[in-house]
């Protein structure tokens, strides 16, 4: 009996250590799941709330070409996120987080390549797809501290708004926002932006942080010593959550 | 069906990497027909319901396939699925309630 323990401990990893197999998943994985079901209410939460302010605002009502900023109402995206790198003063919307949804996506492809690799023992493919999940993570992260950058700075021109000061009505112009002041629209929105970006990206970067673990235990043979390459799985499992999310914020935030 | 992430394959895995690869060109191609809708569709309940049945189009591509929900035993998936069905709900609830915060101000 002994034998056959040490056996299903090492050869089949998804056995609990009670010797059954709950949802025919390993316990490991399992818990990831969970985690994940509780980490997809609090991203939900933050779209709900999103939801909820964006409806109580007015929406902007003219034609889409004659759109100003204001913070009357509440802005189109397509307005607002319209800045690529290095090409300043063309308006390209959607452009720069349509690649940024790209590489998570590319990411999440060679991500799941590794847990292929893994199924295989192939340790080589596991490290090569892993610094390619890496690398994808890491200019995803540059993408985002750039997108940010541009979104406190500001346009050119900036936003005259009025604002109560010391009970007067004083006018002046704002560039980019902040938690308190935004020239795109009322501070809500740029309240939300930093939130739900910031708490995704916040999940990238453990998620790198996760997958350079994964890749030097890889490569230093911890895997193979081990017999198996589910912790891959489990990580890949996490990684693909946050590329999930990104699919909901790119159309909850950006498109919608 | 080539499973993904199914181990000891005859064909030294050749199967599953095709069918990732498979669903890497279904979500980009996805992804640049919302682009491409983002900007040709006016604004409107036609455009969003568009929007939202693409993103769990996608959604369905990335929790199934590529965090292989799909091919798990079904208690494990109705776990996962049935608390995002109350979330969904909780979403339409609340946008609904911000109308009425718009219509009351």
């Amino acid at each position: 009996m002994a034998a056959t323990a040490t056996t299903t401990d090492t050869v089949q990893p998804k056995m609990w250590m009670g010797g059954i197999e709950p949802m025919k998943a390993s316990y490991g994985k399992l818990m990831m799941w969970f985690f994940l079901i509780s980490d997809t209410f609090t991203f939900s939460a933050l779209l709900v709330s999103y939801g909820l302010v964006r409806f109580s605002y007015p929406a902007y009502a003219g034609e889409v070409a004659d759109f100003t900023f204001s913070d009357l109402y509440w802005p189109i995206p397509e307005k607002v996120y319209e800045a690529v790198p290095f090409l300043h003063g063309v308006e390209l919307p959607l452009v720069f987080v349509g690649i940024m949804t790209f590489i998570l996506i590319f990411s999440s492809v060679t991500m799941v390549l590794a847990v292929e690799a893994g199924h295989r023992m192939d340790r080589a493919g596991v490290e090569k797809y892993m610094l390619w999940t890496i690398l994808g993570g890491f200019t995803f992260l540059g993408c985002q501290a750039w997108e940010w950058a541009h979104f406190i700075h500001g346009t050119d021109t900036g936003t005259v708004v009025r604002e109560l000061v010391n009970g007067a009505w004083v006018e002046k112009t704002i560039f980019g926002a902040n938690l308190v002041e935004n020239q795109y629209g009322p501070p809500a929105f740029a309240d939300f932006f930093f939130f739900i970006t910031g708490f995704h990206g916040t999940h990238v970067f453990s998620g790198v942080i996760l997958n350079i673990l994964i890749f030097y235990r890889s490569a230093t043979g911890f895997y193979d010593r081990r017999g198996h390459y589910e912790m891959v799985e489990k990580v890949g499992l996490y990684w693909h959550f946050v590329d999930l999310v990104w699919v909901f914020v790119f159309t909850f935030f950006y498109l919608v | 069906m080539a499973d993904i992430h199914s181990e000891h394959n005859s064909d030294n895995g050749a199967a599953q990497r095709k069918q990732i690869w498979k669903v890497f060109y279904i979500l980009s191609i996805l992804t640049a027909v919302e682009f491409l809708i983002a900007f040709t569709i006016p604004q409107g309940t036609l455009k969003v319901s568009i929007f939202v049945g693409m993103t769990i189009v996608k959604a369905f591509y990335i929790v199934g396939e590529f965090m292989h929900l799909k091919h798990e035993v079904k208690s494990l998936i109705w776990s996962i699925l049935i608390p995002c069905i109350f979330v969904v709900w909780l979403l339409l609830a609340l946008m609904l309630e911000g109308g009425s915060i718009f219509s009351l101000r």
